[in-house]
């Protein structure tokens, strides 16, 4: 896996690339907090992800709930087919903020 | 109806292997003729049943070994997955309300939603556990 951050004005782009399993699920874990961790607005783009497991969807779920209690967005970008199979096995895809682009998280913010 | 063993493997509980039982698993659903969804969420459910050895089983020892047998059972597929770690508390395998939103505890969930039938169990004498896993693919 392999994690590309990117700071623009209103958010911070996290980008996950490749597997993310257990092996790996930490990394993107302690990624996603520092961004929250430092009061910023978080985008995780998983245009890229090819494969994630329950340990990768829990740090997903660890950022949306503590970028909801310190009162940060929070969304999801491109989420890639493989990826939305398992939001929508967890039934998550209905909880996240899911858009197709950044652009269209800013067109809703604006 | 005969039973066909497809493979048998066995693996350190180490979560890095994973990824190496996920293409095996992919590859030999689809020569069995599962199609791309079915072989991708059978690849899910077993990636999750291994998760739930290395983490609850042998709780991050990896010395522990895992044991994977894919079989083919008139048109069904059979999964079983035996560890050698202390025999686990089976009352407490059970998912968790998928409207409780919390990180984990999904894993369980997801195989119940995937598979058709599922049996854990403890091995003779405590020895391990199992869990046997069975999905119609025709």
């Amino acid at each position: 896996m392999n994690i590309n951050t990117l700071e623009e004005e209103e958010y911070t782009i996290i980008g996950l690339e490749g597997d993310v399993d257990l092996s790996c699920s930490p990394d993107a874990r302690k990624s996603i907090l520092d961004v929250l961790q430092a009061n910023n607005n978080l985008l995780i783009d998983l245009g890229k992800v090819s494969y994630i497991d329950s340990s990768g969807v829990a740090s997903l779920v660890e950022g949306y709930q503590t970028a909801k209690k310190q009162a940060l967005k929070f969304g999801l970008v491109g989420v890639s087919d493989a990826a939305m199979s398992v939001l929508k096995l967890a039934r998550l895809d209905k909880v996240f903020p899911i858009h197709d682009t950044v652009a269209e998280f800013e067109k809703e913010d604006a | 109806m005969s039973v066909e063993t497809l493979f048998e493997i066995r693996f350190p509980a180490k979560a890095e292997r994973l990824c190496l039982v996920r293409a095996l698993v992919k590859r030999t659903a689809e020569v069995v003729g599962c199609c791309t969804d079915l072989s991708d969420k059978l690849v899910i459910a077993v990636n999750e049943a291994c998760m739930n050895v290395i983490q609850h089983a042998y709780q991050g020892n990896e010395l522990g070994e895992i044991v994977l047998q894919m079989l083919n059972n008139d048109g069904k597929v059979h999964f079983r997955i035996v560890d050698y770690a202390n025999p686990i508390d089976l009352d407490s395998v059970k998912p968790r309300d998928i409207d409780d939103l919390r990180p984990g505890g999904l894993g369980t969930h997801f195989i119940n939603e995937i598979m058709d039938e599922c049996d854990r169990g403890h091995l003779e004498e405590g020895n391990g556990n199992y869990l046997e896993m069975t999905k119609k693919i025709s």
